[in-house]
């Protein structure tokens, strides 16, 4: 296997995949003045399925003008396909000690593969769990106007306050849950 | 044609989430206990990459895009409380899952339950802010 090859199958390391994260922000610009962001198109897809009798106005708009968004969503699905599937890491996470030391003490077996099976797998417990966190995440990101890529990536690129504003608040949020709600799911349905 | 651009920056961006790691779960969850380096390289690193290529792009403002028009980076709408109130919410829910919006997206082509659950949610979320948005501090 020559090198290239390999390097499609491996991780990238951060110093590789952040600035090839960040090109997604001038590039989109360059496409066609788009602001680089993905949780939109959870409002366009709502736009779309919604049935004329219900008629929420937020989603009473002409989702067809968003089409390129929900183009570049679907390239994010395939991308996902290439990089997850046909060019599949066949290591682990390689992840800190520390971390791999308190996932056992959750009781969150790491099976050697990219996400843990008892959140990620046809389980109770994981369609529950990720069903619900979900629900805070779609509602999150409308309530803030964006998410990760379109506002700590696109919005503190672009030196936009409001989005200094949304990176806070979805770390504090963060923080949170994952110190004092996440550890204690494991055995409420160990 | 005309949306070919915006397919392959999808399919970059959609690969991207999954060689970088930051579409694991076990990395969300190691980045909010700041036991790594990894997620935080990521996003400064991506931040740095985005802001000067911005700044390039206006510089060389003769450079116009594909489709021929003027360069202008879009303003996020005014407001405080709305951002900071949903990135909380939005954040709690990301501390848990340890998928972000890109991520869910990607994970769907990988063939994750798990993602399409998050994605079942995530359109519920939205529906449901859609209803009672005019309710909400913005």
């Amino acid at each position: 296997m020559n090198a290239a090859l390999a390097w499609l199958y491996a991780p990238w390391p951060w110093y590789v995949s952040g600035p090839l994260i960040g090109f997604m922000v001038p590039l989109m610009l360059w496409i066609g003045n788009r602001s680089f962001g993905i949780s939109s198109n959870l409002r366009h897809m709502c736009a779309m399925t919604q049935p004329k009798s219900v008629g929420v106005d937020f989603f009473q708009y002409n989702w067809r003008e968003h089409s390129w968004s929900l183009v570049f969503a679907g390239g994010a699905v395939l991308g996902g396909f290439l990089a997850g599937v046909v060019f599949a890491n066949p290591n682990p996470v390689d992840l800190s000690v520390a971390a791999l030391t308190m996932f056992s003490y959750w009781n969150v077996p790491i099976a050697g593969g990219f996400l843990p099976p008892v959140l990620f797998d046809l389980t109770w417990m994981g369609v529950i769990v990720m069903f619900l966190g979900g629900i805070l995440v779609g509602f999150g990101t409308r309530y803030a106007s964006g998410c990760t890529s379109g506002h700590a990536i696109t919005g503190l690129a672009t030196l936009q306050l409001q989005s200094l504003f949304a990176v806070l608040g979805i770390f504090a949020g963060g923080l949170f849950s994952a110190h004092f709600i996440t550890p204690h799911l494991f055995s409420l349905f160990g | 044609m005309h949306f070919l651009p915006y397919l392959l920056a999808g399919l970059a961006f959609g690969f991207v989430m999954i060689k970088s790691e930051a579409a694991s779960w076990y990395r969300i969850m190691e980045m909010f206990y700041f036991q790594s380096f990894h997620m935080f390289g990521i996003m400064a690193s991506a931040i740095a990459t985005g802001l000067i290529g911005v700044l390039l792009l206006k510089r060389y403002g003769r450079l116009l895009t594909l489709d021929g028009e003027p360069i202008v980076v879009p303003d996020k709408p005014p407001g405080r409380i709305n951002y900071i109130l949903g990135g909380l919410i939005f954040g709690l829910g990301w501390g848990i899952i340890g998928l972000c919006p890109g991520p869910i997206f990607s994970l769907v082509g990988m063939g994750s339950i798990g993602a399409l659950a998050a994605l079942a949610g995530a359109l519920h979320g939205t529906w449901l802010y859609g209803l009672v948005k005019n309710r909400l501090p913005h």
